[in-house]
Order: C-alpha cells, then sequence, then structure tokens
C-alpha cells in the first residue's frame, strides 16, 4: 500500500479528474447517497456527529468544525442565516480545493446542504478566488445540475432546501482570511474587520454567518455516511481523520493526494511525491503547510508528523497540509525573501505594522539574499518580525513574520555566511569592520 | 502592498455589450435585494472580458449601474489585482506565477523568456499582441511552474514549452490548457498510485445504505425545522 490509508477509506475518489465530476458520476462514488436522511435529523445530531469526528478546520486555523457551527444562533430571526464557504485558495504551496473544485465539485456541494441544516441557514455562498476561472465553471455547472435534479433550491427532494450560489473575488491572498472574505463578498475592498462582533453573530449583511474552507466542507457527507467513528479512527487523538495534502518544490513527483492524518513527513514524501531530488539526505527543509508556517530543518524531518500538534511543537504548523520541500541546492534565504516579497504584496493596508513591516521586511530581506546586509540588521530583522506578529487584526501580519523566523531559527548561520562572502569579497567595504562583531 | 493607478490615457467612453448586460443583471440578481453592491467584482471582471481592460469610463458606468458612488467603484477597482488598469495584449495577457513554489521549480527561467520575447513586464510587446507580468501565487504549485494566459493554466511548463505556448498565441491559436507534460490533473508524473481499487468505481457506494448513529425512531415532537 502508498502510505497508510487504503483506497477503500479515501474520500476524494476523483480527485485528479480521471472520471466523471457531474452528478451521475458522482452519485455513482457515493456523493448525495443517503442525504435525506442525514438532513432529516436535527441540527444538534449533526453538529454532534461531526464533534465526534474530530474534523478540523481544513483552511489552516484548524478549528473544531462541529463547535464552530454550534456557535450560529439556535434560532433563526429575520436575519437569514448564512454559510459561506471560503474557496479563496492562494496560499502558497496550497492547490487542494482547487481539485475538489474542478473534479468532486458534488462533495462540495452536498456538504454545504448538510452544513446548512446543521447551523439552520438556508443559503450557502461559495466564494471562489477570481483566478480559478476554470473551476468556476466547473462549478456554476455542478450547481446547475444540483438544482436541475431537484437536490437545490425550493420544494428539494432532500426535505431541506437550500441555495447555493456563487461569489467570486478579484485575485486578493488578503481575502482568505474570513473577514476580509465577507467585506469582499459584500463587494468592498477586502480589508479585515475586527473582531467582535464574530461571524457568528454579525457576518455578511450584518446576519449569522459561518466561514469553513471548501475541503472542510466536502468532507462532511462522507462522515456523515461513515460514522463519525470511522473518521476518527485515523490520525491521533486531537488530529483525527483523512486529508488532502500536496507536494510542491524540490520534489520527483509533486501532488496532491489524501491520505490518513499523522502520516509521516518521510513516508508522505517518500511515498506519495516520489522522494526528494537527489535522495532523502538531499533535504535540506520543508515548509509543510503552506508557506505562513516556519520551516523545519531536514533533521527534525526522519520524525516529524503532519498532525497539528507535533508541527506545533516543532515550531511550525500543519496549516493547509500542502509542504513546500526544498532540497541542499536551494536557496532558501531566497525562497523566503520571495515569500516576503509575496507579504508585501498582498497586505492589504489597513493596519501600520503589516503595511509597513512586510515591505520593510522583505527590502532587508533582499539584502541578506546577496549579502550586503548589515550583520546587525538580522536580529534588527527579527525584532521588527516580532513587533508585526500580533499586532494586525488579522493572521496575515503573523503569516508575514513567521516564514521569515522559521529561516533564522534553523538556518542562521546561512545568512552569516552569506554577508562574511560578501564582506570578504569587498575587502574594503565600509562598514565591515565595524560588523564584525 | 501594491499600489496602482489608472492609465493616463483614458477612452472618451464605456457602454456595456448587451451580453455584458446580461451577465452583470444576473449576477446582481444573485445576491439580496438591497445588496447588489455584492456583485462589483463579478461585473468589473465582465467589464475586463469585454474590453480587456478597466478603463475609467467603465469605472463610473458600473457605479452607475450599482447605484454606488464612483469611490466605491474605484477603489474595489484598485485594490484587486485581477483587474488590469491598462489595455493589454490583443493576443494574450500572460501570466507568469513567481511566488516560491514556482520559484522552487523554475518560475525565474519563464519570465526570462517573458523578458526576451514580449519585452519589460507590464508592458506590451512591440506589436501589441502580447503583454506579460508577474503574479502571485496562483494556487497550482503541485503543477509548478505554471502560468496562466487568458485566464487559463498552463503547467508544468519548462522554458521550451512556455516558448512553443507564447508563440502559438501571437499566432492566434488557442492551446489546450492544463499540463504541458501530459499529466492527469494534480495527479503524480507517470500516474496515480492510488485510487487504483477498482470497487471504489463499480457503482457499489452508489447502492442505498443506512446512516450509521441516527438517534433512535420517534423523534423528539415538533423540533421545529429551522
Amino acid at each position: 500500500m502508498v502510505g497508510i490509508l487504503a483506497d477503500k477509506d479515501r474520500i476524494f475518489l476523483n480527485i485528479y479528474g480521471q472520471r466523471d465530476w457531474g452528478l451521475e458520476g458522482a452519485k455513482a462514488r457515493g456523493a448525495w447517497n443517503g442525504t435525506a436522511d442525514i438532513v432529516a435529523q436535527t441540527p444538534e445530531w449533526i453538529c454532534d456527529q461531526v464533534k465526534a469526528s474530530g474534523l478540523r478546520g481544513r483552511g489552516g486555523a484548524g478549528f473544531a468544525t462541529g463547535l464552530k457551527w454550534t456557535f450560529m444562533p439556535k434560532q433563526e430571526s429575520e436575519r437569514p442565516h448564512y454559510l459561506l464557504v471560503n474557496a479563496d485558495e492562494s496560499e502558497p504551496g496550497a492547490c487542494k480545493d482547487r481539485d475538489i473544485l474542478r473534479n468532486d465539485p458534488h462533495l462540495l456541494i452536498e456538504g454545504c446542504v448538510i452544513a446548512c441544516r446543521a447551523m439552520r441557514s438556508h443559503t450557502a455562498y461559495i466564494y471562489i478566488r477570481g483566478e480559478y476561472v476554470h473551476e468556476r465553471e466547473r462549478l456554476t455547472a455542478a450547481i446547475k445540475q444540483a438544482y436541475d435534479a431537484g437536490l437545490l433550491g425550493p420544494g428539494s427532494i432532500l426535505g431541506y432546501d437550500v441555495d447555493v450560489r456563487l461569489q467570486h473575488g478579484g485575485g486578493a491572498y488578503i481575502c482568505g482570511d474570513e473577514t476580509a472574505l465577507m467585506e469582499s463578498f459584500e463587494g468592498k475592498k477586502g480589508q479585515p474587520r475586527l473582531k467582535p462582533p464574530f461571524p457568528a453573530g454579525a457576518g455578511i449583511y450584518g446576519c449569522p454567518t459561518t466561514v469553513n474552507n471548501v475541503e472542510t466542507i466536502a468532507v462532511v457527507g462522507t462522515i456523515l455516511r461513515r460514522g463519525a467513528e470511522w473518521f476518527s479512527a485515523f490520525g491521533t487523538e486531537k488530529s483525527t481523520g483523512t486529508k488532502l495534502f500536496a507536494g510542491s518544490g524540490h520534489l520527483n513527483k509533486p501532488c496532491v493526494v489524501e491520505d490518513a492524518v499523522g502520516i509521516s513527513v518521510k513516508q508522505l514524501i517518500e511515498d506519495h511525491f516520489g522522494g526528494v531530488r537527489g535522495g532523502w539526505g538531499n533535504l535540506k527543509a520543508v515548509i509543510p503547510g503552506g508557506i505562513s508556517v516556519r520551516m523545519i530543518p531536514a533533521e527534525q524531518c526522519d520524525e516529524a508528523i503532519m498532525t497539528y500538534e507535533d508541527l506545533q511543537a516543532r515550531g511550525s504548523g500543519l496549516g493547509t497540509g500542502t509542504m513546500i520541500v526544498f532540497d541542499k541546492d536551494a536557496d532558501l534565504v531566497k525562497a523566503i525573501a520571495r515569500a516576503a516579497y509575496f507579504y508585501k504584496h498582498e497586505s492589504c493596508g489597513q493596519c501600520t505594522p503589516c503595511r509597513e513591516g512586510t515591505g520593510w521586511m522583505w527590502r532587508v530581506m533582499e539584502r541578506m539574499v546577496t549579502g550586503e546586509a548589515e550583520m546587525a540588521e538580522i536580529d534588527l530583522l527579527l525584532d521588527v518580525a516580532s513587533q508585526v506578529e500580533g499586532h494586525t487584526i488579522c493572521g496575515l501580519g503573523d503569516a508575514a513574520a513567521w516564514p521569515i523566523q522559521g529561516l533564522f531559527r534553523h538556518f542562521r548561520h546561512e545568512v552569516e555566511e552569506r554577508i562574511n562572502t560578501y564582506r570578504a569579497r569587498k575587502g574594503s567595504y565600509a562598514g565591515a569592520s565595524i560588523a564584525a562583531e | 502592498m501594491s499600489v496602482r493607478r489608472l492609465a493616463q490615457i483614458q477612452p472618451e467612453s464605456f457602454a456595456f455589450t448587451p451580453a455584458t448586460l446580461k451577465a452583470a443583471k444576473a449576477w446582481m440578481a444573485n445576491f439580496p435585494a438591497g445588496r447588489q453592491q455584492s456583485a462589483m467584482v463579478p461585473i468589473l471582471w465582465l467589464v475586463q472580458k469585454q474590453e480587456g481592460w478597466v478603463s475609467e469610463p467603465a469605472i463610473r458606468a458600473v457605479a452607475e449601474l450599482l447605484g454606488v458612488p464612483v469611490i466605491r467603484v474605484l477603489e474595489v477597482a484598485t485594490f484587486y489585482t485581477m483587474f488590469m488598469l491598462e489595455p493589454v495584449g490583443t493576443h494574450a495577457l500572460v501570466q507568469v506565477c513567481g511566488t516560491t513554489p514556482c520559484q522552487t521549480r523554475g518560475s525565474e527561467a519563464l519570465m526570462a523568456v517573458c523578458k526576451r520575447k514580449i519585452g519589460p513586464q507590464n508592458h506590451k510587446s512591440a506589436d501589441g499582441k502580447l503583454y506579460w507580468q508577474e503574479v502571485e501565487c496562483m494556487g497550482a504549485c503541485a503543477n509548478a511552474p505554471m502560468a496562466a494566459i487568458n485566464d487559463y493554466y498552463y503547467e508544468d511548463l519548462t522554458p521550451e514549452s512556455f516558448e512553443k505556448l507564447i508563440d502559438d498565441f501571437a499566432a492566434g491559436k488557442k492551446p489546450k490548457p492544463g499540463s504541458m507534460t501530459g499529466r492527469q490533473g494534480s495527479a503524480p508524473e507517470g500516474g496515480a498510485l492510488t485510487l487504483t481499487d477498482p470497487k471504489l468505481y463499480d457503482g457499489s457506494l452508489g447502492k442505498k445504505i443506512k446512516i450509521p448513529n441516527l438517534p433512535p425512531k420517534a423523534p423528539k415532537t415538533a423540533k421545529a425545522p429551522a
């Protein structure tokens, strides 16, 4: 067996798009099976089952999904409830939701119906990133199929009416933050809102709203069909279930794959991603959860496992479960400098520490790449990073600081060497004598 | 953040084509009554599809259509980087992803191809057919390096295959999007190693099932459906 998950326990059976993405194909693979029986249950039953499954949000933060749903008001008032599905997948490294959207869209649509029932909502909006034009076309077609089959809309054959609608963005990473997503949804600039009020109290149009990641919603139907205990049997106590992983960077065969949470980093890379370019011994570092988590060096990758708690203990995180791998030839300083540019580009400009800090950090990182920075600037950079972190409305400030902190935690010596080499080459460099502390 | 301004030279006027207007109205109907502003990004996108870019008169027209002040549309058009604020190439808008996952797999070589064949980024080529820019992560990292050309993704590129793509677009062809090495979606090169069990696809999963863990029959009466 490749990996630690048998084919019979996979949820996404068309993740590569080799089969029919449409309604008939999806039904033959188990989607929409027993959905009417599920939505006939009380919201409490659905939330309890999802809680029992241990499902945690797959968008990066890892908040308990069943618990999140119970934050919605227990009675519907004149303000309708909304489910807002976050399909604004923009995290560098992450490309898993895209495969659900284009190849298994019916699992997502079915999940929307069940999740809406669980939070007493009759409308789900799927906010898809603007660049995913093909995926949007596919999803539009799948939603139409579901309406035509009477699965959605008024008088649903499922016995619970849900409208699933689309919204799309305009190319802004920040809209992956749930409150920025809601601003953008309403046709404004995607600048995050202060919390409280929390979305479950006042979200889009001031109505109770829950924002969930695509993968989170798409797995719900299968979890309820097969039982919460089936899902929670995979992984560890705090990180259960199966999950889509993706690999990019210096791998022989980068791909997206579903496996059980708790697979080791090494097995994931060797079994599914064709191994590190040049062999396992050529591994330098892994960013395990999308670029905004801290990297872990090769020596930790032998024991590291893909769970929330293990990676957190290593100062990193599971994030979206989409790893970027670097081999020994990689220029990590340059890679992180490019990430710093990404955050500079994607900062929404609302909070000063992030707006000014991301640009500043990028400029210093660029000088570290060439080595022309001052040695003292390393500590200055880390100081600035720690002052951006935690001092912004949303998590983008944190996300901008972490990759830089991760680099210096494990590879500070590389930057120092680079600065020294640059100095040595330019023997008469004015600052050389000062900085040789 | 990125600083984005409207182009110096603007057209005199803008008018929605009937098809664009119809699609715009459909987006406006997608949202609750009184919430038509929500359709702003999709409508600006339609405008861009019609004209190739978003001009100042178009921004005014969208504001009028949605019944919002012009500044609301202007700030959205300049905030979201998908909106091109100046005319782009007539044949192809080439957007090369340059973020770390693509960078580690050779996007810099792709951008060198663009510089050589098209010229500096954010400018049209001499013949006006092509326009290129470096963009941030497009979300196709397992198929890096990639570029989006006229909305669709071209993946697993090499400088050679990319050069040919650009030539094809310049010649007015429409190459098929997807992996340039023939990979099936995001499956590993050489074919999927998982999902090989034929039982997954024999229809047995579609047969009627009993949902597990259901509460005992005779549910609590009149639990008001929400």
